[in-house]
């Protein structure tokens, strides 16, 4: 077994997913402390400037496949080449985000080569040669230590949990094409089309989220609360109660039953902060909780609370940023 | 159609959840359930089924109290339910888990679809369906928000899927492996008669040997070693007032400049 770490750079259409060079980072120091390389893997179709961008985040080779069966992420091709590509490099441990497509691609790898996954990290540590990694459970109600009893592992990480590294564009690489695995009358899944007006919402990565709950009344009361985020350029998450009620899409939705987020502001206005809400915020940097009842179990979490109207106060906030913020 | 729906016992979602200094995990008086995302799975089982007739069949993994968990689909309508349960299932991780889940589903015969929820909310992985899939050679549809078409005479299926950028529409072939995501339906509650019926359901027991399983292939390449409450969040919240929205907007907005995270 070699001491490098393989890494899956996340790609849609050719942009580079921001939380893969986390990855490539958290890889970058395994491997400085195992003495192996940092081996990214670059899946897609016109990706050699995601293979580039690879090297300037850490990576010291690149295998890149660019064809079109690979083009958008689908688990039978993906899994077959990353099955090859730890079979032939014979890694110490592989390295995705936890995002939809790399718990696909995790779990069908860790079935195709017999390998443990140490899933949803959001820390991790060598012990002596043992891999230790923290990660949330019950939705971050618990935390457990998790150790790879054989090697190679598979680790997924959260978003935003690892620092991202500084890409350095004077990096130097080797970059070697991989050619696919199975051909495409050989891919039963076929990808037909995208929708992307509706549902694109990703919360994982937001810096800033706005969040609103049973207190905003209703679907034009969300109205505000995107008022907030486009001043402060946040995502706009929700509580269970409001998507429950039909008030806002699923894709929305944070908590136990949702999203599990770690942005650096979460501004929770009309939201009571119900045991399955707080277990999808709490490590949140700073919270700011907006609500008409004092008692509400939010204000345990926040750091700044305002006990008010949210149809007045959101507004007003709004209009303050863009003030501050030059909009 | 035979639909093979798999489901997981866990504490319910409002559980106060607590560890003592052995790593033992209690939720007090709080119920075991159903997991939540596994519901829709349950519901969208039955309305296939409803739809284009064939069989369901709910199956899990636990101990002989996870029965439970089972009676609520037998409730709902399923026709079978089948609890696989061994002592060498105690500490398996996921890869084991979808070894002992894709052994029973072979065992079962000509199965058509697997249907998960996306995710369970205690361990929240996420990875069971795909790696479910890959060990009985099915395509993985996972977090599907829709079923578009699905013609069981032609084994053809088209789902739409919920990703971070959007949806993603993919036509696939039968037997497929699809995990859920809530708002795919509606759930049913179980009516009195088939809560009656359920409990009087004999729900066969399957072990390692039954579903030709060897226990050694079960051995955990990842372990838990501990777990623990995280740190209470520090510091006590701030109210910030004024006299107008305007003033306490001027003022919360001091603060949240004042944390440089802007």
């Amino acid at each position: 077994m070699s001491n490098n770490i393989l890494v899956w750079v996340e790609q849609f259409k050719g942009q580079a997913a921001s939380a893969s060079w986390e990855a490539i980072g958290l890889a970058r120091t395994l491997a400085g402390s195992l003495g192996g390389q940092v081996i990214a893997c670059v899946l897609g179709q016109g990706v050699g400037a995601v293979a580039q961008e690879a090297i300037s985040y850490g990576a010291d080779q690149v295998l890149i496949c660019d064809d079109a069966t690979v083009d958008d992420f689908r688990p039978e091709p993906y899994v077959a080449l990353l099955a090859k590509a730890v079979k032939d490099q014979d890694p110490a441990a592989v390295v995705m985000v936890a995002s939809s497509r790399g718990r696909d691609l995790a779990g069908g790898l860790a079935a195709e080569v017999g390998v443990g996954v140490i899933a949803d990290c959001t820390s991790f540590r060598l012990d002596g040669d043992k891999f230790t990694a923290t990660r949330p459970i019950y939705a971050g109600k618990l935390l457990s230590d998790v150790t790879a009893t054989a090697r190679p592992v598979i680790v997924t990480i959260r978003s935003r949990a690892f620092p991202k590294p500084e890409p350095d564009a004077a990096r130097a690489g080797q970059v070697t094409n991989v050619t696919p695995v199975l051909a495409e009358d050989a891919i039963v899944g076929k990808v037909v089309e995208w929708v992307t007006e509706e549902g694109k919402v990703n919360l994982a990565d937001a810096k800033i989220i706005v969040s609103g709950g049973r207190g905003v009344g209703g679907p034009e009361g969300f109205a505000p609360i995107r008022d907030l985020a486009v001043a402060l350029n946040a995502a706009v998450g929700a509580s269970r109660a409001a998507v429950d009620a039909g008030w806002i899409p699923y894709a929305h939705q944070v908590g136990q039953t949702g999203k599990t987020v770690s942005p650096d502001m979460y501004i929770a206005c009309g939201i009571s902060g119900a045991i399955q809400h707080q277990a999808g915020m709490r490590t949140a940097k700073l919270i700011v909780a907006i609500n008409k009842d004092p008692e509400a179990p939010i204000y345990k979490l926040a750091r700044y609370g305002v006990v008010g109207d949210l149809f007045q106060v959101v507004p007003a906030l709004t209009e303050e940023f863009k003030k501050r913020l030059g909009k | 159609m035979h639909i093979v729906v798999c489901v997981k016992q866990v504490p319910d979602s409002a559980a106060v959840l607590k560890v003592d200094e052995a790593g033992k995990v209690s939720w007090g008086d709080a119920p075991l359930i159903v997991n939540p995302w596994d519901d829709y799975a349950v519901e969208e089982a039955l309305l296939i089924k409803e739809k284009h007739g064939g069989q369901v069949t709910a199956i899990t993994v636990g101990p002989e109290g996870a029965k439970d968990a089972l009676k609520d689909p037998l409730a709902k309508g399923a026709d079978k339910a089948i609890l696989l349960s061994d002592a060498s299932f105690a500490r398996m991780d996921g890869a084991a888990l979808a070894t002992v889940l894709a052994a029973a589903i072979k065992k079962l015969g000509d199965v058509d679809m697997v249907l998960f929820g996306q995710s369970s909310i205690d361990a929240q992985t996420g990875m069971t369906a795909s790696a479910v899939a890959r060990k009985l050679g099915f395509n993985a549809l996972t977090f599907v928000a829709k079923i578009r078409e699905l013609d069981p005479a032609g084994k053809k299926i088209a789902v739409e899927r919920l990703l971070e950028e959007g949806k993603q529409v993919v036509a696939s072939k039968l037997p497929a492996a699809v995990s859920v995501v809530k708002g795919i339906n509606a759930p049913r509650y179980a009516s009195f008669m088939g809560i009656r019926k359920a409990a009087k359901a004999a729900i066969p027991v399957w072990s390692a040997g039954d579903v030709g399983v060897d226990a050694a292939a079960l051995a955990p390449r990842v372990e838990w070693a501990r777990t623990y409450a995280p740190p209470p969040r520090e510091g006590a919240c701030e109210m910030v007032t004024g006299d107008s929205p305007q003033q306490i907007a001027a003022a919360l907005a001091d603060k949240i400049m004042g944390e440089k995270i802007l």
